[in-house]
């Protein structure tokens, strides 16, 4: 028997590293720390097993939402540096494997989460998809420099998702959780799109940097820093949480505040010259992963 | 004789077979775990 030589681009599969590269495994780590912290400050005790079940969901949801997002904003990714080598704008995938993947990803985590959890936990992580894919990608992305902002939501879900998962309902505690990723997502993206924002004026999205212009984003980044410290304070003044997190809380939003300032002091127009905007986004990862991990410390402490 | 195009894609089927099969055993020990611990915590 003669074999027939094949066309890589339409008939070679996609290789698994490509499918796990479509997830956006990076985002993903700080979902399922916050998802994680959701679970383990919520009182009462979950089930090692179930609450593992609970934040491979998280995982599992959030790896789908990247999926979508990916196929959705192929065109996009093609024109910016940061995402040209992805899967899809690089041709090592079809759109349609693409949206297979995340369609079907999508729908198993809500039903192991339905299983494993509670429909509550289950229902919140169907709309955080939904959100995250329908809202964010499909509607905001592209027509408002408010994207971010209102966008924000889908990331703040996970907290909120793995309280649910672990108590069934929904209380104050978890609501300011998930006001504080919803918060913090402004400064921490505007701060990445001021020395990214050719990227995203080539690309034609409507950033604020591109639409409003540097230094307007530069005052909103510290504008919108100060009902983060809120909400991130808001916690311990409410009763909520005790002293470890009320020192950690303040000490990290200080820092914020201190490069927050920084940034809407920098009056550089140039990408090589916006230290203060790339230490303020290096530090606003830490800054969730240090509030969410004092927040779990305060409560094992004080439980 | 196999073209390198077939060798390709043999590799790559060989490998998403051994994912798949390993993701379906993980899955088959979560779903007999979810079910124990559901089992011990309502009683």
């Amino acid at each position: 028997m003669t074999s027939v030589p094949l066309q890589p681009e339409q008939s070679l599969p996609t290789d698994w590293r490509d499918l796990f590269a479509l997830t956006k495994p990076r985002v993903m780590s700080l979902v399922v720390f916050t998802g994680l912290c959701g679970l383990l400050a919520a009182p009462g005790t979950v089930h090692p097993v179930l609450g593992f079940a609970a934040v491979l969901c998280i995982a599992l949801g959030a790896g789908a939402a990247g999926a979508l997002n990916q196929w959705y904003e192929a065109d996009l990714d093609a024109k910016m540096k940061r995402t040209a080598s992805r899967p899809l704008p690089a041709g090592r995938m079809t759109r349609q494997t693409a949206l297979h993947f995340g369609v079907g990803l999508a729908v198993f985590s809500v039903i192991l989460m339905d299983l494993a959890a509670n429909h509550l936990a289950a229902a919140i992580l169907a709309a955080s998809i939904l959100f995250y894919v329908l809202v964010y990608t499909v509607w905001l992305k592209r027509r408002t420099a408010q994207n971010i902002v209102i966008g924000g939501a889908a990331g703040a879900f996970p907290p909120l998702i793995g309280w649910a998962a672990a108590t069934g309902d929904i209380s104050t505690l978890s609501v300011l959780l998930f006001a504080i990723i919803f918060l913090w997502t402004p400064p921490h993206f505007w701060a990445l799109s001021l020395f990214v924002r050719t990227d995203y004026a080539n690309a034609g999205v409507p950033m604020l940097p591109v639409v409003a212009g540097i230094e307007s984003t530069r005052r909103h980044v510290l504008l919108y820093t100060l009902p983060m410290i809120a909400a991130a304070i808001a916690p311990w003044v409410l009763g909520l949480t005790g002293l470890v997190y009320g020192a950690a809380s303040i000490a990290l939003n200080a820092i914020f505040l201190v490069l927050a300032f920084g940034v809407f002091a920098n009056k550089a127009t140039e990408s090589r010259e916006m230290g203060p905007e790339k230490r303020l986004f290096a530090f606003s990862i830490l800054y969730l992963f240090g509030l969410f991990a004092a927040l779990v410390v305060d409560r094992w402490v004080f439980a | 004789m196999p073209q390198p195009e077939d060798e390709i894609f043999r590799k790559r089927q060989r490998e998403r077979a051994k994912v798949t099969a390993i993701l379906l055993g993980l899955f088959v020990v979560l779903m007999f775990a979810i079910t124990i611990a559901k089992m011990t915590v309502n009683q």
